[in-house]
């Protein structure tokens, strides 16, 4: 029994102002009605990690994301969910403010960090992103080094005072990420000369040498081969123990296996959150069962 | 419904697509085998047109790289020298040595006495004979009174002769040599004392009257100067303005303008660049004419358009994935553009910028326009001094009406040639050396 979730659905009633929906509960995927877009479930945790209250995202005169609210509860894995082009990524970007280099995007509502406002005028971006890391669909390791690839975050947040911090930083993170073995005979050979498997987990590795509190993962692992997928998804499951990690996949069994809660996004608003179990065995929302289930997307 | 259409019952299905294609096929191949054809002939033309090219200039100017020197038993007689008996080298450097260079002359042709032909003597040597002598007198003063054999520069006219660009075979009354002088240039011929060496006084001189003592060294040293200050202006604020432009602007209406600006300036002829710095530089800003300060700034105008455009396709050519991958490290703007994105497209930059150098180097007509044209034997010392530039140099020899100059300016525009493939081979050492497959 999840206790440190809470069956919220009126909770949520209390953050997104109800609007009028034409359609009867039942039939929202009727053609040509109007989805509901309140979300049911389980939107907030005990003690989360980051919140997100009525968070809309514009592109231009575009609405991307609606009065999305969710919470990121600590060291669990959450999975967004979703139909192509409905804003997982719009949404995972704003948990660490990347929609700020997209000059088109405009963001507005609130999302907290440790209970602070990461929009706030006096939150810097630099640290923000320090706690909050990033992992990308496709590798993009530096075209540098193995060794300093990892070394880079900590070398300019100043984390590593000393040559010997250094070192240890980027041994620790390998070995969390599962490639120390792998690599430790060629720290000083280029990273984009590892298979893209290695890549990915050398990304994971530099996304954690900064030691960050929450890892954002937008579907990580969609370039790679099942094998380096299981390899992944490991350590997503390992990491658990020590991060909060949010993962966009479009992989039913993925999002299964490596998470705890899921949140379930269509067409721009989160349909339904919940305990990923009573999520995929027991879909409270007709779309979200469509989904799952294979008849939508 | 594409199953059983149009099959007949002559024809399969199969028989027929084969037919058409096989049609088809033929004109393509015919197409193809056109179109290689003219790429053929297009660049065997270029080709044709560059070996043409290169082999006239260098079958004109390779004989600028030898000159004839003319070997003499010089006396450095005390009476000439040093009549008074001084020895200081102030004093020494007062003596006629070209006294000495004539007397060595009347010495080795013993049965020229008229006076006529004794100036026609005298004239085999070129005027600098008696100046070589004088510096070897006041850096050795023990020489006085011995006699040492010298090789001494023989005239422009004497040189044409010995490279057979002038023949006996013309009537007397066309050429610049008179049989007499042919005598005499066959005579030391005879006895190896008229010699052609490596023609060391090219690279050593500045600019002179006399074609076989001008060298390129003023216009190389000033063409130095002047690329120095273009490089140093231009690549500096050409990749900081493609960086703002491309990684920091708001693309916006004014952004759009300044690009579009910038596209037309690539565009304008460079002698407009030369009376822009006419009037700003010189005429506003009192710079020097004719020094390569100026020069620079004014190739740095023409030059800026071209490393900007290149700087911005290579920002460009940097994948967005990089950038992604810095700001998600928390890397600031700055960060990601100092530590990832400029060290990769630094080889592209570089390239555009080596590119633009040349053909600043090659550049001749905005410098005419402020003053670089003037004669200068002088090699520059300083950016404010009076200098000429090499593709200048080439104009000037080029427009001189002595016949020794043809040769120098092939000479010339070699060098020239020299400089501008060094400069392209670099840009694609730099651009194989540094290419990324990200
Ligand atoms: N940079 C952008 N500029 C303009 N519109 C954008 C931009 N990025 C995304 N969008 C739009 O925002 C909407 C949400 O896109 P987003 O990338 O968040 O979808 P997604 O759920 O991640 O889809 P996918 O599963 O295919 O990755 C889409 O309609 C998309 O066209
Ligand atoms: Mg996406």
């Amino acid at each position: 029994m999840a206790s440190d979730t809470r069956d919220v659905v009126v909770d949520a009633a209390k953050f997104a102002v109800p609007r009028a929906t034409v359609s009867a509960a039942g039939d929202q995927s009727a053609p040509g009605a109007a989805i509901d877009t309140q979300t049911i479930g389980q939107v907030t945790v005990q003690d989360p990690v980051m919140t997100a209250r009525q968070v809309s995202v514009h592109y231009g005169a575009k609405k991307a994301i609606a009065d999305v609210n969710i919470d990121i509860g600590r060291n669990s894995v959450i999975a967004f969910i979703g139909p192509s082009g409905c804003g997982k990524s719009t949404f995972l970007r704003c948990l660490n403010r990347m929609n700020d280099t997209i000059a088109a995007a405009r963001v507005s509502g609130t999302i907290t960090l440790d209970g602070k406002d990461i929009y706030d005028r006096s939150e810097d971006v630099v640290q923000l992103r320090a706690r909050v890391g990033m992992v990308f669909q496709h590798p993009n390791p530096f075209p540098k080094s193995i060794f300093e690839n990892i070394a880079y975050g900590p070398r300019i947040h100043g984390l590593a005072p000393t040559r010997a911090d250094l070192d240890e930083i980027v041994q620790t993170s390998l070995r969390k990420a599962g490639l120390w073995d792998e690599v430790k005979d060629r720290l000083d050979q280029p990273g984009t000369g590892l298979s893209g498997g290695q890549q990915q987990r050398l990304c994971i590795a530099r996304a954690i040498a900064v030691d960050p509190e929450v890892i954002l993962m937008d579907e990580p692992c969609s370039a790679l081969d099942p094998v380096a997928t299981a390899r992944v998804e490991d350590l997503i499951d390992e990491l658990r123990q020590n991060y909060a990690i949010v993962i966009v996949t479009h992989n039913m069994q993925q999002a299964a296996r490596v998470s705890q809660r899921t949140a379930y996004f269509h067409l721009g608003n989160v349909i339904e959150v919940g305990s990923t179990n009573q999520m995929f065995t027991n879909p409270r929302h007709k779309l979200t069962e469509d989904y799952i289930t294979g008849r939508f997307g | 419904m594409n199953n059983t259409n149009n099959a007949t019952p002559f024809e399969t299905r199969g028989q027929r697509t084969q037919r058409l294609v096989a049609a088809s096929l033929k004109r393509r191949y015919r197409a193809e085998l056109r179109f290689r054809t003219y790429g053929i002939v297009a660049v065997t033309l270029g080709l044709l047109f560059v070996v043409v090219l290169f082999s006239t200039i260098i079958s004109k100017g390779i004989g600028a790289f030898k000159q004839a020197y003319v070997t003499l038993d010089v006396t450095y007689s005390a009476a000439d020298i040093a009549p008074d008996g001084k020895l200081a080298p102030a004093d020494l450097a007062q003596g006629d040595y070209e006294a000495v260079v004539k007397a060595a002359l009347r010495n080795r042709f013993s049965d020229v006495t008229e006076r006529d032909e004794k100036r026609k003597l005298y004239g085999l040597l070129s005027n600098s004979a008696d100046t070589i002598l004088r510096d070897r007198v006041v850096k050795n003063p023990q020489l006085i009174g011995t006699t040492e054999r010298v090789a001494l520069l023989a005239s422009d006219r004497v040189d044409l002769v010995v490279k057979g660009r002038i023949s006996q075979n013309t009537p007397e009354a066309d050429r610049t040599v008179s049989d007499l002088e042919f005598g005499w240039i066959q005579a030391l011929l005879a006895e190896h004392r008229l010699k052609e060496q490596f023609n060391t006084g090219l690279f050593t001189h500045g600019d002179s009257r006399e074609p076989e003592q001008a060298g390129i060294l003023g216009a190389l040293v000033g063409s130095m100067l002047t690329l120095l200050v273009t490089v140093c202006l231009s690549l500096p604020i050409g990749v900081a303005a493609a960086v703002y432009l491309e990684e920091f602007a708001v693309r916006n209406r004014y952004t759009d303008f300044i690009e579009v600006n910038i596209n037309n300036l690539a565009a304008v002829p460079s002698i407009v660049f030369g009376l822009l710095g006419l009037a700003v530089f010189i005429q506003f800003f009192g710079l020097p004419r004719s020094a390569p300060i100026v020069g620079g700034l004014v190739l740095t105008l023409m030059t800026l358009p071209t490393i900007i455009i290149a700087s911005r396709a290579a920002l460009k050519a940097v994948p967005p994935a990089i950038r992604q991958a810095a700001f998600g490290m928390g890397a600031s703007p700055v960060q990601m553009v100092t530590h990832h994105v400029l060290p990769l497209a630094m080889p592209g930059i570089l390239t555009g910028a080596i590119i633009g150098m040349a053909r600043a180097l090659g550049e001749s007509a905005p410098l005419l326009m402020i003053g670089m044209v003037a004669f200068i034997a002088d090699v520059p010392r300083a950016l404010s001094d009076s200098a000429t530039v090499l593709p200048v140099q080439i104009y000037l020899w080029s427009s001189s009406s002595e016949q020794a100059f043809v040769e120098r300016t092939s000479g010339a525009i070699i060098v020239l040639l020299i400089f501008l493939l060094l400069m392209n081979a670099l840009a694609m050492i730099l651009r194989n050396r540094f290419e990324r497959r990200w």
